[in-house]
Formats: C-alpha cells, sequence, structure tokens
C-alpha cells in the first residue's frame, strides 16, 4: 500500500479495503509504521511503537480473513493510544519520568482492549502532558508534541500525542482521555474529529487517572464513523468500574446518516459567545448556518462551572500523586508540579462547594436540554499558540495561554456531557466547533456531526 | 464574599497547610506554589460566592 493511499482514506475505508481483501492488515499496519517512521519523528507524537506486535495482529486479522471467520467491525485498522492507558507488556508512562520505574502494565486497558478485540491494530503509545494536567502537550520530559500544521506551534493537550497523530495521518484514530477539554482540544488544533462520551459511558479501568471525578475517555479520527465505531466498541457496562454507567450499550454508527430532522439544535450565547478570536466563532457560525440554525440559548454560570472544575481538578489530582509529591517533587514537569503541590493544599470547603455547585448546575443544563438536543459552541478561543507561548491576548485582554485553551470546554465536561469537536477552518490554521448533547445522548451528537461533514463544513485536516 | 487573599496571605497557607500534611515544598518550588495557589483562589471566590440553596447536595458518585 502507497502511502499516498493510506494516507487518502479514514480509519474505516481502510478496514473496507482489508475486508474486501483489496489490501493485507499486513501491509496496511506496514503503511502505518513507516508513516510513523518517516513523519512521526517531526511531530513526536510517539513514545513506543509497537511494530512486532503491530505486524502480529495484523496477520491475525489475515488470517481470519483467509479462513472465513469474522475479524471483526474495526479489522486492521491502525490506532494508537495516549501512553496513559495500559498496555500489556509496556510501562504506562502518563507522560511522566516518575512513571519509568514501574513495572510493565500485566493487561491492555479496558478501552485498548475493546478496539483490539473489534479488529483494530496497536501501533504504539503517543505523548501527552504529564498526569494529563494541561492543554498544550509541551512536555518536559519526551519533548512538545509540535502541531502538524505549523511545527512552531502546540498540538494541544492533555492528548497531544492523539491530535498529532491524527492530524499527520499516522494512524486514522487515536484514544485519548478527556477531564477539561484534553480530547477536544487537541483534536481542534490539528484538526481532527475528537469525541468525548457522556462522563461513564466508557470504561476507564487501566487508564492512569487526573481526576476520576470528571476522567472520560475518548477517541480523536478522522472521521465521523471513525469516532463513532470506536465508540460502538468501546461502550457499555464494566463493573469494575465503579463510576461505569450500567446503562446497556447503544450502537450508534447504524443511524450515523439519519439526518437531523426533528432536532432542536441551537448555539451557545453569553459565555461560548465571548472571549475568543473572531476566526472561532465564525466556525461556530458555518456550522449554524449550514444546519439552518439561528436559535441562540444560555448556560447559566459557565464561568463558575469552569472554576469549580478547575478547583475539583487541582485537589482530586494531587490526591492520587501526594506520596510522589512529597518525595520526589524534583521529578515532577515543571509545568505540572506546583499546580499539584496547591492542589494539595486546598482547603475542603473549596472542593466541597465546588461539588455542590456541580449539581446545581446539572440541574440548570437538564433543563436547558428539555427545550434543547443538541448545541453548538466553539473548542479553543484561539488556534493553536506556539510553543512556549505563555500569554495570549483575547478580547483585548492578555491572559495565561495554556489555561485558556479550556475556556469553552471545562464548562460541559464538568458535567460529563457528550461532546463531538469537529474540525471546521477558516483561517490558516484548524479550529474546533463543539457539538454538545444531553448525557447518554451520543448519537443525536454523532448525527449532527456526520451531517456536517456530509455537507463538507467539517473536515478533517491532514497534513501531508 | 470573600475578600482576595493576598501574596502574603498565600504565602502563610502555603506553608502552614503543607506543614499540617506533610508535605515538603521546595525553595525553588515555594513561589511557584504560591502563584498556582492564587489561581485556585481566584477560582474558590467565583464558587463560594454563589448562594446555592441549601438542599443541593454533591452526589457520591457523580452521574450525569
Amino acid at each position: 500500500m502507497t502511502d499516498r493511499d493510506y494516507v487518502g482514506s479514514d480509519g474505516l475505508g481502510l478496514v473496507e479495503a482489508i475486508r474486501a481483501r483489496r489490501v493485507s492488515a499486513r501491509a496496511v499496519t506496514e503503511a502505518a509504521l513507516a508513516r510513523v517512521a518517516s513523519r512521526g519523528v517531526a511531530v513526536n507524537a510517539f513514545t513506543v511503537v509497537l511494530a512486532d506486535q503491530a505486524r502480529a495482529d495484523a496477520e491475525g486479522v489475515d488470517g481470519a480473513l483467509a479462513a472465513g471467520r469474522e475479524p471483526g467491525p474495526l479489522a486492521g485498522l491502525p490506532f494508537a493510544a495516549k501512553n496513559l492507558f495500559d498496555v500489556a507488556g509496556v510501562t504506562t508512562l502518563a507522560g511522566s519520568r516518575i512513571n519509568a520505574g514501574r513495572p510493565p502494565a500485566r493487561r491492555d486497558a479496558a478501552a485498548v482492549a475493546a478496539l483490539r478485540r473489534a479488529g483494530a491494530i496497536l501501533i504504539g503509545a503517543l505523548n501527552m502532558d504529564e498526569y494529563a494536567y494541561g492543554f498544550t502537550n509541551e512536555n518536559a520530559h519526551h519533548g512538545a508534541v509540535r502541531n502538524p500544521h505549523d511545527p512552531a506551534r502546540v498540538a494541544g493537550g492533555s492528548s497531544g500525542g492523539s491530535g498529532a497523530a491524527v492530524g499527520a495521518a499516522l494512524v486514522p484514530l487515536a484514544l485519548g482521555s478527556d477531564t477539561n477539554g484534553s480530547v477536544r482540544v487537541p483534536a481542534a488544533l490539528c484538526g481532527a474529529f475528537g469525541f468525548k462520551p457522556t462522563y461513564g459511558r466508557v470504561s476507564r479501568i487501566g487508564c492512569a487517572p487526573l481526576a476520576g471525578s470528571l476522567d472520560h475517555v475518548g477517541a480523536l479520527g478522522r472521521s465521523v464513523r471513525d469516532v463513532t465505531a470506536a465508540f460502538d466498541a468501546m461502550h457499555g457496562p464494566d463493573p469494575e468500574d465503579p463510576v461505569c454507567a450500567r446503562r446497556a450499550a447503544e450502537p450508534c454508527r447504524p443511524v450515523l446518516g439519519q439526518g437531523v430532522d426533528g432536532l432542536r439544535i441551537a448555539v451557545l450565547d453569553g459565555h461560548f459567545a465571548r472571549g475568543g478570536e473572531p476566526d472561532v466563532f465564525a466556525a461556530v457560525a458555518a456550522a449554524a448556518s449550514a444546519l439552518g440554525v439561528s436559535r441562540r440559548v444560555s448556560i447559566p454560570e459557565a464561568n463558575r462551572a469552569r472554576a469549580a472544575a478547575m478547583i475539583i481538578t487541582a485537589c482530586e489530582g494531587a490526591s492520587n500523586h501526594l506520596d510522589d509529591l512529597r518525595t520526589r517533587p524534583q521529578d515532577f514537569d515543571p509545568l505540572t508540579r506546583d499546580r499539584f503541590l496547591a492542589g494539595a493544599l486546598v482547603p475542603g470547603v473549596f472542593y466541597q462547594q465546588a461539588q455542590r455547585f456541580r449539581a446545581w448546575y446539572r440541574a440548570q443544563v437538564a433543563r436547558l436540554f428539555g427545550e434543547v438536543d443538541v448545541l453548538l459552541a466553539p473548542t479553543t478561543p484561539c488556534p493553536a499558540p506556539r510553543i512556549g507561548q505563555d500569554r495570549v491576548v483575547l478580547d483585548g485582554v492578555e491572559v495565561p495561554a495554556r489555561a485558556s485553551l479550556g475556556l469553552f470546554t471545562q464548562p460541559l465536561s464538568f458535567i460529563g456531557l457528550p461532546v463531538l469537536s469537529v474540525p471546521v477552518r477558516t483561517g490558516p490554521l484548524p479550529l474546533g466547533v463543539q457539538i454538545i448533547g444531553a448525557p447518554f445522548r451520543e448519537a443525536r451528537v454523532l448525527r449532527v456531526g456526520a451531517l456536517l461533514e456530509a455537507k463538507g463544513v467539517a473536515v478533517t485536516a491532514v497534513a501531508p | 464574599m470573600i475578600e482576595a487573599p493576598t501574596p502574603e496571605d498565600l504565602g502563610a497557607h502555603v506553608d502552614r497547610a503543607a506543614q499540617l500534611i506533610g508535605l515538603p515544598i521546595l525553595p525553588a518550588h515555594r513561589a511557584g506554589v504560591i502563584q498556582a495557589m492564587a489561581v485556585i483562589a481566584a477560582a474558590a471566590t467565583l464558587v463560594m460566592d454563589f448562594p446555592l440553596p441549601d438542599d443541593v447536595e454533591a452526589a457520591p458518585v457523580f452521574e450525569p
């Protein structure tokens, strides 16, 4: 398979070619490995490449097809996983130096195992912000991930390796995690689709936590159908994960083409309509126009929701790393260390009030979802900042560049809503538009995304 | 409304809370930790100032 053919297809396009025996899974895997070797170094997306295992898995898919056995819905689809997902035989770094001293994982994370069971081929593990605590993936230990569309700029984070791996067409699908925006931000900045299902929809077993009450597993991909197929393979109850929803799986691929007739869609106003560069609102306007949407609604107190999410993340994150913060603070990434240390010192009433506010806010948004089905908002307030950039001017105000990337994502993950970030280009660099649904209404979100993709408004930006 | 803490207040809080929980803050890290605490304190002002009804309870296991 040529590099051009490999880069020219989304993940399910490759699966179709493999299942039709037009190309072997082994040939697709070799194309992925060649692309990772030739282009991957420049973007610094991978921390480990599992070439031997990938080749063996691909040969398993080819063997199943030759024998007439069902190879799975993702047969031969190359993917990679943020390095906080356990991979059997590999040490789970979670972006840290500290974890490098730990033994290899004994089994795959639930999400990795689900994709591999479905026939997908794990190519390797991906760079990330240390312990997922960042929006830019400027990792002091493993180097910054570079944006495939401008190597002087960040890829976004914390799943930056996942964003760059998809944006540079190293793999068509990558696993990420999202606590405050860590799937959606890199997807937007790298020109990929990024899907964060409802909190608790996908098991987090074998996924190193940042903040357990906010952590979600998600996927970045080349197309809506790619992230949908990954979601379908991964979601459903898991008694091992105490927050995993007991709700039965609801496959979304069969309904992707249903269009949006009957869906009440609105653009988010207020907090989500200010504090960003004009291009990000132009991207939302382009999506709204394509959907024929003019209605605007507001979520109350979204800025407080962002503040509360920040407090909860700081406290839960610090608690997870307290022993290492006590004994080896110098081994943390300088970009996470001070925030983790401060998180350990937060008064309990701040945390508890943030959780109580969360319950109140959830009720307000639930009420809004009585009147509307799907909401649109920008993903980030600006395109990718430069690597090392500390400040950015938004709406005439100078603000911290890194934290500001979560301006529009944090108030949504805070209450676990399903969100798809779709790539929309209005300027020289990719941007994202969030499509937001009520809890467990992933299908509606994905249907809207599929229609925007079909209309040519949401298009993956692939760097050559 | 809670008053915005001064840098001295934040420094004192960081030193005492760290001592209370047995978390050494190395001199090279102290200024950065105080800065991070200032960001958290500003966020906490937004959260603590919001008048929540008495019957709002945080869910032990959050369910969306």
